[in-house]
């Protein structure tokens, strides 16, 4: 890459999302949501279970379209295969005796949407090692997919996605299901993706407290709506009640967050109205 | 020797014939067999084997031969079931089973009008479970051809495949049309059926199919390794098969001798059964794992470095 390349590549947002809005047979999905991540930046996408995350997610990714509004990477529309991002699912449903093993699914990052009958160079084998490496997953690299845990999995599935070299990662829910410690390796893994190897980082959870140490910037999403910047600028009861619609307190406890949304609230969220909210 | 090798097995032409038609159907069977199980997708496999009889016993009421019967058959039933939705996981099974059942009842009706118009009883046992020492050594060219395109099909969409297979979500964010894979490889799978039908008979080519994959993945950790102990496996049954088949003209003097399908299929089943005795799966993984740390160790500075 040329200087120049390199600086507009520094001053061009890794991902920008423009007025994105999408209905569904009536019902809204997304309303209009707009928010920016730079090069390296850890950004938390936080809402409650069913406020349209995924549906986000898949935009961004190419594989729905919205109905109003504009995704752009690295300043470019989206193509239909963008080798820019990098995409971790929350977990993948693989018997237990399905003969792929977790050094077989990083190397499919590299060729996995290859037609044609090229074996895998040296110099590939390399990357894959190199992969497992940095995620630590060497101790695991023989054994099938189906027979990891939740948190080795999701060590293989990062390495697969980082492997193609993206500037931006996209993670749909990587730390539901995962027990506590697995969830701070996770996090602190990821972290050390954004800050060493400036990859862009777009993890959506469902809970924000163990990402509060590392998110440089929050999408706080409900009803469709989200509200973007620092976590300092968006948790906080006025926004977010002006978010949800209705009251919301926002209350710190010992370096945690803890959302109560008003009971009897009027937005159309999908939480009981009586339920202590979101992020717990 | 003789014990096993009855006299004159090797110099028999439909002996040979039958051997090399077997071989090729059994590699064939078994590489699409293991993307089959891995994909979850063995109901299909069997259901193509239905459209495969359809096609096959209409075929043969209009004087085709049977071979183009049972690959027209099961690819339109491919098609068929692509096109109601095999794709979609959850309307999978429903494609499968109306495609299964509306096949059925056409093979019913086109069996028992060749049975009734030319009063031959024959057929229906060789529609359904083949006649390998009959078939004409013509044929053989033919179903290695097919045979080796589908092969060369299957080894240019492998990763892909694998791939989508792991996830669909993740496939389809590289760029990957999940579909056209997946309509190719059940084409290949459509094939592959088609041919072992003329070979064991299309309701039993679902054997030839799974049972060797599902065998195989037991005892293997990677695509490669299953793919070619399922070769392996699948040609060892069908000779197998074909031999105790021969060797049972002489079991009985007043018999016909037993049907290759019959061993061929008890083989499998048996291999199945052995191998998900936990003593016996531990006994392979323990080898396994032998194997890999010292391959492992012996090729450390190379897996270092490369």
């Amino acid at each position: 890459m040329t200087a120049t390349g390199g600086d507009r590549a520094a001053a061009v947002p890794v991902l920008e999302v423009d007025g994105v809005g999408l209905s569904f047979s009536g019902r809204t999905i997304l309303d209009d949501v707009t928010f920016e991540i730079r090069r390296g930046e850890f950004t938390g996408l936080i809402g409650s279970n069913g406020v349209g995350k995924t549906t986000l997610l898949r935009i961004i990714l190419g594989l729905q379209r919205p109905d109003t509004g504009e995704v752009r990477v690295l300043g470019q529309p989206l193509a239909k295969r963008n080798r820019s991002l990098g995409y971790v699912p929350q977990k993948v449903e693989l018997d237990a005796d399905v003969p792929i093993r977790a050094r077989d699914l990083v190397a499919l990052g590299l060729d996995g949407h290859r037609l044609g009958f090229a074996r895998r160079t040296r110099e590939q084998r390399d990357l894959v090692e190199e992969m497992l490496h940095a995620v630590d997953a060497e101790a695991f690299a023989d054994s099938r997919i189906g027979r990891l845990s939740g948190g080795e999995q999701q060590r293989v599935l990062i390495a697969y996605a980082l492997i193609s070299k993206p500037e931006l990662l996209l993670l749909d829910e990587p730390l539901a299901n995962l027990d506590p410690k697995s969830v701070q390796e996770i996090v602190a893994l990821l972290h050390r993706v954004a800050t060493d190897n400036g990859v862009a980082i777009l993890l959506s959870a469902h809970e924000m407290n163990a990402l509060l140490p590392v998110m440089d910037r929050i999408v706080y999403v409900t009803g469709g709506r989200a509200a973007s910047g620092t976590t300092e600028e968006v948790v906080r009861s006025e926004v977010l009640s002006r978010l949800y619609g209705h009251h919301v307190d926002v209350l710190r406890l010992h370096g945690r967050v803890l959302v109560v949304a008003e009971p009897g609230g009027t937005a159309a969220d999908d939480l009981p109205a009586h339920a202590t909210v979101t992020v717990d | 020797m003789h014990v096993l090798f009855e006299p004159g097995l090797l110099s028999s032409g439909p002996v040979r014939t039958a051997a090399a038609l077997g071989a090729v159907v059994a590699i064939v069977s078994a590489v699409v067999g293991v993307f089959t199980v891995v994909r979850s997708q063995s109901f299909a496999g069997h259901a193509l084997t239905d459209v495969a009889t359809t096609g096959g016993a209409g075929a043969t009421l209009v004087g085709v031969s049977p071979l183009a019967g049972f690959l027209g058959g099961s690819v339109i039933g491919a098609g068929a079931m692509d096109a109601i939705g095999v794709q979609r996981v959850r309307s999978r099974d429903l494609a499968t089973g109306i495609v299964l059942g509306a096949a059925t009842g056409l093979s019913a009706l086109f069996l028992y009008l060749e049975t009734t118009r030319s009063a031959t009883t024959g057929v229906t046992q060789q529609i359904l479970f083949g006649s390998i020492f009959t078939v004409d050594p013509s044929t053989v060219p033919v179903v290695a051809v097919l045979g080796a395109a589908t092969l060369l099909v299957i080894a240019a969409i492998r990763r892909p495949l694998t791939l989508s297979s792991v996830s669909s979500e993740v496939a389809s964010a590289t760029g990957i049309s999940v579909r056209g894979i997946g309509l190719a490889f059940m084409v290949a799978l459509a094939v592959s059926v088609g041919l072992t039908s003329i070979a064991i008979g299309s309701i039993l080519s679902t054997a030839l199919l799974i049972g060797p994959a599902a065998t195989a993945i037991r005892l293997t950790r990677t695509m490669r390794a299953s793919v070619l102990l399922a070769c392996a496996l699948g040609v060892a049954t069908t000779w197998l098969g074909i031999l105790l088949a021969y060797d049972s003209f002489y079991w009985d003097a007043s018999s016909q001798g037993l049907p290759v399908s019959f061993f061929i299929v008890s083989i499998t089943f048996a291999g199945y059964l052995v191998t998900g005795i936990p003593a016996v799966r531990r006994r392979v993984e323990l080898r396994w794992r032998r194997g890999g740390t010292v391959r492992a160790r012996t090729s450390a500075p190379i897996a270092a470095g490369g």
